[in-house]
């Protein structure tokens, strides 16, 4: 067995690793060791290809990989869980620019040896383009989850973007047909990174989660097509598993927000300008609560759902709202918590964040699962969530969010929604749900309100 | 390896991919997202190649931005998800066993 053969059959393994480490993955009680599995192939991958005779060098090597596990595990272990979003647009950035540079330098080298050939220089422009788009696409969606970007673009963006995609695809033609002159590729690098920025810019808030699905999806894409160029079977498998899976949660997170992935990335948000008038939906029949009054409705309540949403994370409430689950069971109360796809900034957000504080997980809800329970539960209590329990989706077909499924929270007997104000959602419209007979408005920041209701109950 | 191989492994792959995360329940889909975003970070396996082959500088230094980059995504990303799929373990007491000795 040559050495070549003995490094595809190392391949074949990790792939195998891979593939069974995703398996893992879909299962609550298998997807640690799936995640360690799929940690184990990459190790067998790397450490086969460091026999590979072509490598020479390993200072830099050594140099590049402890410089980049330093600061993975420096970025991992700090991160907190509410910013997990970020953390993940970041990663994804890096891998789709480190497959861009390798896709750049394996072609640099081929057309020095007078090696490329369609295949090559095809697979080295795709790689450009999706791995450009998926880096600055990222950096962009980092930047906005930490709120550090706010810039939403300017108005024809989107005019531009198309632009620039067919100055793109027409950039990628010449690499496949001038492939001796590189600087058709280092363009087209470029220009995809413009892209990336300017069609991730304009995109906001709840529509995050369809851009990150989308943006990890991508960087399995672009590793897939580095695969191409270096005629390497690893890449290509590892990156079309995820290219695949990110795919999958792509499309999970449109239907939940019943747009598509395409009219997410190349048109505005629906606008709220046709939508109904704040005031009207709420003049005089907006009933606040306090504290106090929820503790005593809690009190006599058999049944009760918590409807968290993003503003769970932004007041950093998930250990709160345990402690108020804890106390409702050690009182007989039924509790569980009832979970929108989209709701938080990413995939399973939500989930997460009540992981973190020790929320067994069988006790999260899907949506399909809990809407038909509503009925039977007592005090509805929705935290941080707004336009995921707005009733217009169902009854207001002009709405903006019309047809988006939503948790029919209005049908407990009480709703108890826990806010800062009445200020819109992401969506930009008014929620009927606050007007509701049986809703009740606690307005101030989740935490606060959450501890509050603790202590009255406490005292109670 | 011809083109066709390449494109019968990325298509084969695509089509077990959508198989084996189709199932996913929502409470992974974070975790699922950050492993298998370490998972792509699979480039580093060309980046290391291309670092170590001494072509000439401009590759030599692609590489190692590639290599750096993608050990980041790689190491950062399993580890991340085992962080927070530590957070996922069930705390309650495991089911008497007397159902699987019967």
């Amino acid at each position: 067995m040559t050495r070549a053969d003995f490094i595809e059959l190392g391949y074949l393994v990790a792939a195998s690793l891979f593939i069974i480490g995703l398996k893992g993955l879909s299962r609550p009680r298998t997807a640690r060791r799936g995640n360690l599995i799929g940690a184990a192939g990459m190790l067998l991958a790397v450490v086969v290809t460091l026999i590979d005779q072509a490598i020479v060098s390993y200072w830099v090597l050594a140099a590049g990989l402890i410089v980049g596990s330093a600061i993975g595990v420096v970025l991992a272990v700090r991160v907190k869980m509410t910013s997990m979003p970020e953390l993940v647009a970041l990663f994804n950035g890096f891998g789709g620019a480190a497959s861009v540079l390798v896709a750049g330098a394996s072609f640099v080298e081929a057309v020095d040896l007078g090696l490329v050939d369609t295949e090559t220089s095809t697979a080295a422009a795709a790689t450009a383009i999706i791995g450009a788009v998926t880096f600055t696409g990222s950096i962009v969606a980092f930047a906005k989850l930490r709120e550090s970007l706010h810039w939403h673009g300017f108005s024809g963006i989107r005019i531009v973007n198309t632009a620039l995609a067919a100055v793109s695809l027409a950039l990628a033609a010449m690499v496949v047909i001038d492939p001796g002159n590189t600087m058709w590729l280092w363009a087209l690098v470029a220009v995809g990174s413009v892209l990336g920025l300017l069609v991730v810019v304009p995109i906001g808030g709840a529509d995050m989660p369809v851009v990150i699905a989308l943006l990890n999806s991508m960087s399995g894409l672009a590793a897939s097509a580095t695969g191409f160029v270096l005629n390497n079977t690893l890449l290509i498998i590892a990156g079309a598993l995820v290219g695949a899976s990110g795919l999958i949660l792509t499309q999970i997170m449109s239907v939940a927000m019943n747009r598509s992935a395409l009219s997410v990335l190349f048109t505005d948000a629906p606008s709220a300008s046709a939508g109904v008038d704040a005031d009207e939906v709420y003049a005089g029949k907006i009933r606040s609560t306090s504290a106090d009054e929820v503790a005593m409705i809690l009190e006599t309540a058999g049944r009760v759902a918590i409807v968290p949403g993003y503003g769970l994370a932004v007041a950093q409430a998930q250990h709160a709202v345990s402690e108020l689950a804890k106390s409702l069971e050690a009182n007989g109360t039924e509790v569980v918590f009832a979970i929108h796809p989209v709701a938080g900034r990413m995939p399973g957000h939500m989930n997460v964040l009540l992981a973190e504080a020790e929320i067994d997980y069988e006790k999260l809800l899907e949506m399909d699962v809990a809407n038909p329970t509503f009925a039977q539960t007592d005090v509805v209590i929705v935290l941080g969530a707004n336009d995921v329990v707005n009733p217009s989706a169902n009854t207001d077909p002009n709405s903006p969010i019309a047809g988006m499924p939503i948790l029919e929270v209005g049908d407990a007997q009480t709703v108890v929604v826990i806010k800062r104000s009445l200020s819109p959602g992401f969506a930009g419209i008014p929620n009927p749900l606050f007007a509701a007979d049986n809703a009740l408005m606690l307005f101030g920041d989740g935490k606060v309100a959450v501890t509050a209701i603790i202590k009255a109950l406490a005292e109670a | 390896m011809t083109l066709v191989i390449s494109l019968t492994l990325f298509v084969l792959a695509v089509f077990l991919g959508i198989e084996l995360i189709s199932k996913v329940p929502p409470t992974l889909h974070t975790p699922l997202m950050s492993g298998s975003n370490a998972i792509s970070g699979i480039t580093l396996i060309g980046a290391l190649v291309s670092a170590g082959t001494d072509h000439r500088a401009l590759t030599t230094w692609l590489g190692f931005a590639a290599v750096v980059l993608a050990t980041i995504n790689v190491v950062g990303g399993f580890v991340v998800t085992n962080r927070m799929l530590e957070m996922f373990t069930t705390r309650k007491p495991k089911r008497p066993v007397a159902e699987t000795e019967a």
